[in-house]
């Protein structure tokens, strides 16, 4: 199969994966690599297909063809948690928590799972050190300390992206998918949101979606742009700043004016 | 028959409502009622309107209150609500069945067939409900109310925004599907009994049919009542027993034997459990019901 | 806070067991003692069913259908006991119960949550109707109308006790019931009970946190069943006789009613729930026909103006308690509970009339309906303003508490 090739150098690889909904095709064959340890943007126009292309990999969706592979195993058409515990993690682009847990508890449950706990009704979880620790790390991390034993469903919209990206990075997945984790926050919170963003990721895989072209080049080592569910352009920063379809396509009309 | 008309409107209206057979029976009793002072021919009218009414008061102040609290509450609040209406029927009209009968107008049978006699009336009840549904077909589908109903129903916000009063068009929604069911039951009260009891007996059906036909399916609801229908009749009609049927089968169980007792039911005992035991296998095989679209 | 049995709390249970070991000496009397016996069952009964339906968010309508089996199988047990077929003390039966419920838990249980939400309530109603008619089918098993009889002294007397006094049935049940109380609390601080939770708020999240909703949910509605299976085996020791009504719809709507009107958000919630129906059923149930039309009511008024239940009702005065303030509320809480009280007195005036209206007669029944009606008029006009002045205070509160907090 085609997919050993890339066994060990692509943390993902998306071999001409498409996707219909109904008769709408939103993804038309989307080849994709992404390179262990490398921060990749995914970027492009609202409606591009974004987030559905997120839904495909993280097995939210089903594809309707092509084949997607994560450290060289193949997961199409896998179950998401099935995919969440080979080692990807993913965040939304629209805010999903436990709204009626704690912030603490958000984050405690998001390691469950990886440190062998599973659906362990035999043990206390108060007396699950790991777990415990584990989750103050990522509690102070994405510095919502003080708002640790609010209702999730209670914090501010900042909080609460904040708390997203948590639960995302709690476990430790290795490949980190991002959907607009900046969306909707002030300056000053992008910022604060992007350092949180590098820092969490360092060593790991970061796939992200997002708008903000200052973030984008910041942060990416590679960016691939999206256009009517067609990848148009894949390449540094530099080269696609460079790259006369991608200014066509949508750095020519978006960058010049104002965002969105 | 009747279930299918009910199944029909519980997939119309999405919200899932347990009291439903309530207010089929309501119907029954209204038209009792109404019967009793004007006779059978204004009930049939006045009868479903007042279940309407008795209908939008419940949406207005009840269902459209607990709506926030999500579907669990609006589930329960049915749920809860089935308790009262039983529980007010017991009130009014006692415990014992009512004297509800079919008019003497329609009380002669239509024509005979293989020795069984065909009563006009359910020619008549036949020709109501299969109006009912046609013209609320071609309602939904053809007229402008139709469609803004729709709509309202998969996208409320959008028809808001376009300056559609939608609570009010929920309410009408809930109201017409009520008065549907109490149509149902002027209908059906007569036919078998009026009682309290009868909201039970049907209700139940009534959900079979739908997880069976697939949640949210009109001719998927429509195909399941008829295959349950046509089991339940069979079956009925089958006085075989297990035992017999392993007699056939060359195995012969001596009366003696434990298995006995158990193998000697007949098929047509085991006829209540049967939809039950469709749906079961159903879940099985296919989650989503005969035609079911929607997941959850 | 982090320890499960940490000293106060060990303290709540040392007090409920003392509670329990307690009762008995304080109202001896027959009928407290089968009260007290109900009671203590249907607190196992209601809180098995919210870990369905407050730890999960599976709403069941069959959740009896767990219970009677397991009474049902515990029932045979016995006789089997009895017949020398087998041996086990009768203080051991409540784990017939419990296994046969949790077999039957998980083998419908993974049928029915595989699908979530609304059609996971009408799949448990479906199953719930299917097992009650074939209780009616296999008589050999259910005993048809008349049920099972058994007899829980068949065990002979072990160490003195032979389950011949109620109150010897009594210390058993209260015993279960600490049991099983203790345990669902402890599961609940577990890391599947905190997965319940999430799955409640969240399923789908909790596919991307590495957790298979379906599986967390067979496995909470599995371990509801061992705990109902219990709660049946109890019922069966407590009465000698067990009927098809036991694993019915009814005996299912009842312990929605419990839980709900206990309050499905806290851990005792259904515990007074459980309380408060089973108390007011059997003592209403001697005054008035119309019981079931009050529960009803009740519930209708929990679910539209406190879906939390009673519990949550009481655990909002919670931090006012601490902070002192309660007496800020009483004001309006008092003018609220008269009027209340009035608009109430009214009501069952006229339920009470439409139901025994007919067998008074003459100038009494008509006067009788006119005051009911005023005081139903005016209770309501005074309780719409007390109400209001009760929200108000608590408006009025709420800088206050947060400044406090
Ligand atoms: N579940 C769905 N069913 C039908 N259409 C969908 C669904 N999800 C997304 N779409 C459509 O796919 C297109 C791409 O959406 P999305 O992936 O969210 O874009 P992006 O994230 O790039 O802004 C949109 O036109 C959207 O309407
Ligand atoms: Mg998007």
């Amino acid at each position: 199969m085609e997919l050993g090739d890339t066994m060990n150098r692509h943390a993902l690889s998306l071999i001409d994966v498409r996707k219909r909904f109904g008769q709408t095709k939103i993804i038309n064959g989307v080849n994709l690599e992404i390179v262990a340890g490398e921060r990749h943007a995914l970027i492009g126009p609202n409606g591009a297909g974004k987030s559905t292309l997120f839904n495909l990999i993280s097995g939210r969706f089903p594809v309707s063809s092509g084949s997607i592979a994560l450290n060289g195993s193949d997961i199409t058409n896998k179950e998401p948690q099935v995919i969440n515990r080979l080692g990807l993690s993913r965040s939304f682009q629209i805010t999903n928590i436990f709204p009626k847990l704690s912030v603490f508890e958000n984050l405690r449950c998001s390691v469950l799972w990886v440190l062998g706990y599973r659906y362990s009704f035999l043990r206390r979880i108060s007396a699950l050190r790991d777990a415990k620790e584990s989750a103050e790390r990522t509690l102070e991390m994405i510095g919502l300390k003080d708002r640790r034993e609010k209702m999730a469903g209670e914090l501010t919209y900042a909080e609460q992206r904040a708390l997203e990206i948590g639960i995302t990075i709690a476990s430790g997945a290795n490949v980190i998918l991002l959907d607009e984790p900046t969306a909707g926050m002030s300056r000053s919170e992008t910022d604060t949101a992007v350092e949180l963003i590098s820092r969490v990721t360092e060593g790991k895989t970061l796939l992200m979606v997002e708008h903000d072209m200052g973030v984008v080049f910041d942060l990416a080592d590679r960016i691939s742009v999206l256009v009517y569910g067609e990848v148009i352009a894949s390449g540094t920063p530099a080269e696609i700043r460079m790259s006369k379809k991608v200014q066509e396509a949508y750095l020519g009309t978006q960058i010049d004016g104002d965002e969105e | 028959m009747l279930s299918s008309g009910l199944t029909l409107i519980f997939s119309m209206m999405g919200v899932l409502n347990f009291a439903h057979a309530s207010f089929y029976m309501l119907g029954a009793y209204f038209a009792y009622q109404t019967g009793l002072v004007f006779g059978f021919w204004p009930a049939l009218f006045l009868a479903p309107i007042l279940v309407g009414v008795v209908g939008a008061i419940t949406e207005r102040y009840g269902l459209r209150k607990v709506h926030k609290f999500g579907h669990v509450a609006e589930l329960l609040f049915t749920f809860g609500l089935a308790y009262v209406i039983e529980e007010v029927v017991h009130l009014i009209w006692g415990r014992a069945p009512v004297d509800y009968r079919i008019p003497e107008s329609l009380n002669f049978t239509l024509f005979t067939l293989f020795n069984t006699q065909y009563p006009a009336y359910r020619a008549f009840m036949m020709i109501i409900s299969v109006g009912m549904l046609i013209s609320l077909f071609l309602v939904l589908t053809k007229t402008r109310i139709g469609l803004i109903v729709q709509a309202s129903l998969t996208h409320p916000d959008m028809v808001q925004a376009l300056g559609h009063n939608v609570p009010r068009v929920f309410m009408l929604v809930f109201a017409g599907g009520c008065a549907l069911a109490g149509l149902a039951g002027v209908l059906g009260g007569n036919l078998f009994i009026t009682e309290p009891g009868m909201a039970f007996a049907v209700g139940s059906i009534v959900f079979v049919v739908v997880v069976v036909g697939g949640m949210g399916s009109l001719v998927g609801a429509f195909i399941a009542s008829l295959l349950i229908g046509a089991i339940q009749t069979f079956s009925i009609g089958l006085d075989l027993s297990f035992i017999d049927l392993m007699g056939v089968l060359g195995v012969v169980i001596d009366s003696n034997s434990s298995w006995y007792a158990g193998l000697s039911i007949t098929i047509s005992q085991t006829a209540p459990v049967l939809p039950y035991l469709l749906m079961v296998l159903m879940l099985i095989v296919r989650p989503r019901g005969l035609m079911g679209t929607r997941e959850s | 806070m982090e320890r499960v049995f940490n000293k106060s709390r060990l303290i709540l249970w040392g007090s409920v067991a003392l509670v329990f070991a307690l009762l008995p000496l304080l109202f001896p009397g027959g009928f407290a003692l089968s009260m007290l016996s109900q009671l203590g069952i249907a607190i196992i009964f209601a809180l098995s069913y919210n870990m369905l339906l407050g730890q999960t968010g599976l709403l069941s309508f069959g959740h009896a259908v767990y219970f009677g089996l397991g009474a049902f199988m515990t029932a045979h047990a016995i006789n089997f006991v009895e017949e020398g077929a087998f041996g086990l003390p009768i203080s051991f039966m409540p784990l017939v119960g419990g296994l046969t419920g949790l077999v039957f838990s998980l083998f419908l249980g993974f049928v029915t949550t595989r699908r979530p939400g609304t059609p996971f309530a009408m799949i448990s109603l479906g199953i719930a109707e299917m097992v009650a008619a074939s209780a009616l089918m296999f008589t050999t098993f259910f005993g048809g109308e008349g049920g099972i009889v058994t007899d829980r002294t068949a065990g002979g007397a072990v160490w003195g006790v032979s389950y011949g006094p109620q109150v010897q049935v009594y210390y058993l049940i209260a015993v279960w019931c600490f049991i099983s109380m203790a345990l669902m609390f402890v599961i609940t601080r577990t890391p599947l009970g905190q997965i319940a939770n999430a799955v409640r708020d969240n399923p789908e999240r909790t596919q991307f946190i590495g957790y298979n909703p379906t599986r967390v949910r067979w496995i909470m509605m599995s371990l509801a069943g061992f705990f109902a299976g219990i709660g049946g085996a109890l019922t069966t020791i407590n009465y000698e006789i067990i009927t098809a009504e036991s694993l019915g719809l009814m005996a299912s709507g009842n312990v929605v009613l419990m839980a709900f009107i206990g309050g499905i958000g806290q851990f005792w919630g259904p515990i007074v729930g459980a309380v408060l129906v089973t108390f007011l059923q059997s003592a209403l149930s001697n005054f008035t026909q119309a019981w079931l039309l009050y529960f009803g009511l009740l519930f209708l008024l929990i679910i539209l103006f406190s879906p939390g239940g009673i519990s949550s009702l009481i655990a909002m005065h919670g931090p006012l308690w601490r902070a002192g303030m309660m007496k800020r509320l009483m004001p309006s809480y008092v003018s609220a509970l008269c009027s209340g009280g009035v608009t109430l007195i009214g009501i069952i005036g006229v339920i009470e009339l439409l139901y025994r209206g007919t067998l008074l007669v003459g100038v009494h029944v008509a006067f009788t309906w006119i005051v009911a009606g005023f005081l139903v008029l005016v209770g309501a006009f005074f309780l719409r303003r007390a109400i209001r002045s009760v929200a108000q205070a608590w408006e009025d509160l709420s800088p206050d508490l947060a400044k406090w907090s």
